[in-house]
């Protein structure tokens, strides 16, 4: 599929590293030559150089080829005003990036319908939506919600002490008895999907799928929960600061901004009542004693630099603060701060590209099933897609999944399927009917269809 | 340094260079040379199951190369190549000396034309079709092909792409290396099958089709007559020259006409350089040589058919130019330098580097009238990059220097000073003959040993545009970063 992606800041180049993997044709715009030259050299992607909003620019990108037009350049306004023209001249869809707070609240709509955006994203508010689930649970270090928030998959690390560590996941069933499943476990550098017979080890990073409640009731079960946040210490007043705070005070919770530059605090302050802001350089430790760091409950690291918010997290880590949480954009530095012992990190940047890799398989083969939600989980080792089975189809739909099992490919897990509201962990006995919401777990496979876990007979 | 991707790359050349000897196999089995087809089934064979186990070795290795890999790769995979390459002609005794094998593989694969072969028709089947169809591959480049078809190729293939394909600037004309490798070469192929038909057409045998094919489509030069096309109908001879020309055209160009982008492709100014030196060179050619062959038609085609051959360095002749006119001879020289539109498989500097060279030039004594003004170079229709100017510029110098050291090596032979030059000139740009003694009707063979060598090099030099070559041999290259 022909895609264009234009403009190749971090975003661009993240997204375009992850549909290159993907196998996509490939178009990067960016009116900085050093850009072009750099990222055709290390993506198979050809370069066109110009500006996004000009219609010769896009013409000679191929824009009325293009199934798929991506414009995450770092204006808002151009964004708008490429998709608009791509769209104008042919472009089968548009994303653009629009993370000025102003353009996101009930105008979006409008704008979206008039410039005809297929999508509009907001890196920002997408990590803050994440950073608030896991708040929500800190005992996790990550969690991925899939459609409707009747399901989720929660990856959790086990420590020395965990009571799940030793577990032969066949005895799952009978030593608890929420309905959970564990479907991916990651250890040092290999990821599996486990079967009956695997044991889990202290140290392993495992997946957890369930609907929210058995997911809650499974950790009380475990003494894994551990209390909600209440007090929570956010550094760096960026745009996902003022997201997540917005969403933390909605939800009652006591929420502190430090922000060094003092215009940006000031605005901070004037548009979130209800938060506390506090002017001073976060790096400093004595202002984080002073402004109580270790009566926190939980501490998340937003500021700019990935390397400031690794160290400083581990600052925090150090003062006891029970759940730290740091924003890291580079990839590799993601491994590096794993490694220092940060387990919960989000990066702006992955999630991006997961929501383009979903959407681009969604448009790709929409037929009997389309891709909802996508996860790249472990370093990308392993994915968690959601299918809407749109229409019955022969030997998958309306098949009980014992049936189903012995077709399947390998490393495949069917891990929940939603039916209206009610979820359901799939049993032998279990069959998919159009309409169903599908998880399905997969390491080492590429799915665009759900027929896709289905091996070629 | 990945010493183990390159490793792993030079595997899978082996084993796509032991695949492509079968064909000179097969064609020495059809003309029933038993010795012949065993000889290069057995070199296929082992070529092709060495290359295996190398790339089998390195399978799992780190594929991130950086532009000095793509370098090294493709300057070491040239020489191995061509020493690989000369041992079926060594062992079937077509050549029995392993530096005349040598240099006439890189002859072949760099499409110089070049040839230490006293007489050409004491081939046999086997080893002529095997030395032309070099041209064929060493054409479009092996390392394209194989990206072609290996399904290794990641997005940092272009750096080995880059270091192969001729030009100032390689771009992709579609997003995947893979793809732009398979276009390259499907047009390529359409190409070179058409004139075949075109020479079967004019009574040429299928044999000889394809052996000139190859030689047109690579714009190298090899023959399997001593006079090379000058005993073909006037027929023939126009379908070779016009499509030496053809394969001396940027092949970007012919995908933008499948695309039907004709008004994009038409507006190339390299490609009506190219064509306007052509007419230019050719009339003057005719008028000059006119009053010794007489006939009107006859010069014209004999100036066309030289031309064409000499700026797309194929190096075919239909006539001994040796014999002609001085103005003639300075003009066909001249041409050598040029070469033919970057992207295409010809030599030389390249049309592209002379019209920049020239701006360059021409800015240069503007800046000297008028110091403070302030001019942009435009090519294409676009502003010229600052350092793709300097590049071409420092690619000449690079170039130059090359040729005067290529020139003092083998200046200790005792030829003329007329030899020595176009020998140089004619191997470095890819030409094959030059005048005097290696003229069209003369060779190579009375050079010695070392003299060969250095001639291979300047082959491979100016196949591969100096700097793969050159930095594979740069100890600064090979240091630990």
């Amino acid at each position: 599929m022909k895609i264009i992606v234009c403009g190749c800041g971090k975003i661009g180049t993240t997204i375009l590293a992850a549909l290159a993997a993907e196998g996509h044709d490939l178009v990067a715009l960016d009116d900085d030559p050093a850009v072009i030259a750099e990222v055709t050299n290390i993506y198979d992607v050809i370069g066109v150089r110009g500006n996004g909003a000009d219609c010769e620019t896009l013409e000679n990108a191929g824009v009325r080829e293009a199934e798929l037009f991506i414009a995450v350049t770092g204006s808002d306004e151009l964004n708008m005003l490429a998709c608009f023209l791509a769209r104008r001249m042919g472009a089968g869809h548009t994303i653009a990036r629009i993370r000025n707070p102003e353009y996101n609240d009930a105008s979006l709509d409008f704008m979206k319908r008039e410039l005809e955006l297929s999508m509009a994203i907001n890196p920002e508010l997408l990590a803050a939506r994440e950073l608030f689930d896991i708040l929500r649970l800190p005992s996790a270090a990550k969690i991925e919600t899939f459609s409707g928030r009747t399901f989720e998959m929660v990856e959790l690390i086990l420590r020395e002490d965990s009571p799940l560590a030793g577990l032969v996941l066949r005895d799952l069933r009978t030593r608890f008895k929420a309905k959970v499943l564990i479907c991916t476990v990651q250890r040092e550098d290999k990821v599996f999907i486990p079967l009956g017979d695997f044991v889990l080890k202290s140290g392993d990073r495992i997946g957890i799928t369930a609907s929210p409640s058995e997911i809650g009731k499974f950790m009380r079960e475990a003494g894994l929960i551990t209390k909600k946040a209440r007090r929570v210490m956010l550094l760096g007043g960026s745009r996902t600061a003022f997201y997540l705070s917005k969403m933390l005070s909605a939800s009652g919770m006591d929420v502190k901004v430090i922000e060094k530059n003092e215009a940006v605090a000031q605005e901070l302050s004037e548009n979130l009542p209800g938060v506390s802001v506090v002017l001073g350089d976060g790096a400093q430790q004595e202002l984080l004693l002073e402004e109580g760091i270790r009566d926190s409950d939980a501490f998340v690291s937003l500021t700019g630099m990935d390397e400031e918010n690794i160290l400083i997290s581990i600052y925090a880590a150090s003062q006891k603060v029970p759940k730290v949480i740091s924003k890291i954009n580079r990839d590799e530095l993601c491994s590096m701060a794993e490694k220092l012992g940060l387990e919960t990190y989000i990066s702006p940047r992955r999630i991006i590209a997961d929501v383009m890799v979903q959407y681009a398989r969604a448009l790709e083969n929409s037929q009997d099933s389309q891709v909802e939600t996508l996860y790249k989980l472990m370093d990308g080792r392993a994915e968690a897609l959601e299918f809407l089975v749109k229409q019955s189809s022969e030997g998958l739909t309306e098949t009980p999944l014992r049936e189903l099992a012995v077709n399947m490919k390998p490393n495949i897990l069917m891990a929940g399927i939603i039916r209206g509201r009610k979820t359901i962990v799939p049993g032998g006995e279990d069959v998919i009917l159009p309409g169903d919401r599908v998880i399905v777990l997969t390491s080492g496979h590429r799915l665009a269809d759900l027929s896709d876990i289905l091996a070629a007979r | 340094m990945n010493h183990k991707m390159i490793c792993r790359t030079l595997g899978n050349i082996i084993t796509l260079e032991g695949a492509l000897m079968a064909l000179p196999a097969l064609c020495a089995l059809c003309y029933r040379e038993w010795r012949v087809a065993l000889v290069f089934f057995c070199t296929a064979a082992a070529s092709t199951f060495a290359g295996w186990i190398v790339s089998r070795i390195f399978a799992h290795c780190d594929r991130t190369i950086y532009a000095r890999e793509g370098f090294v790769t493709v300057g070491l995979a040239w020489i191995l190549m061509s020493a690989v390459g000369a041992v079926p002609l060594i062992l079937t005794g077509d050549i029995a000396s392993p530096v005349d094998a040598f240099f006439e593989i890189v002859s072949g694969l760099t499409t110089t034309g070049a040839s230490i072969l006293r007489d050409v028709t004491a081939l046999s089947h086997g080893g002529a079709f095997w030395r032309s169809f070099t041209h064929w591959i060493g054409g479009m480049g092996v390392l394209v092909l194989m990206m072609a078809i290996f399904s290794d190729s990641t997005g940092r293939s272009i750096h080995i792409m880059r270091a192969e394909m001729p030009g100032p600037v390689v771009d992709k004309i579609v997003p995947r290396v893979k793809d732009t490798a398979k276009i390259l070469y499907l047009m390529y192929i359409g190409l070179t099958l058409t004139e075949v038909v075109f020479l079967l057409f004019g009574g040429m045998s299928l044999f000889e089709s394809l052996i000139h094919s190859f030689g047109t489509a690579g714009t190298g030069g090899f023959s399997v007559r001593s006079d090379s096309i000058g005993a073909y109908s006037p027929y023939l001879q126009w379908v070779i020259t016009i499509f030496m020309l053809l394969f001396g055209v940027n092949f970007n160009l012919y995908y933008l006409l499948l695309l039907k982008r004709f008004r994009s492709a038409l507006r190339s100014e390299e490609l009506w350089t190219y064509l306007g030196t052509v007419v230019v060179a050719t009339g003057i050619i005719t008028a000059n040589i006119l009053s010794m062959i007489g006939s009107f038609g006859e010069a014209f085609r004999q100036a066309a058919f030289q031309v064409a051959s000499i700026i797309t360095t194929t190096g075919y002749s239909s006539a001994d130019f040796n014999l002609w006119p001085n103005l003639s001879r300075v003009i066909l020289l001249l041409l050598m330098f040029m070469g033919g539109c970057a992207g295409s498989t010809a030599g030389g500097l390249k049309v592209s580097r002379v019209c920049i060279l020239f701006k360059g030039a021409g800015r240069e004594l503007s800046k000297l009238l008028h110091p403070r003004s302030v001019t942009t170079v435009r090519f294409e229709g676009k502003p010229l990059d600052e350092s793709t100017r300097a590049g071409v510029t420092s690619y000449f110098a690079v170039y130059a220097l090359l040729m005067a050291a290529i020139f003092l090596i083998i200046g200790h032979e005792p030829f003329d000073l007329e030899t020595h030059i176009t020998a140089v000139v004619a191997c470095f740009n890819n030409v094959g003959p030059g005048f005097s003694a290696v003229g069209p009707m003369g060779g190579y063979a009375d050079y010695g040993p070392v003299s060969k060598i250095a001639l291979s090099a300047a082959m491979l030099l100016g196949r591969l545009e100096i700097y793969p070559l050159l930095l594979t041999f740069t100890p600064a290259t090979w240091r630990k970063r």
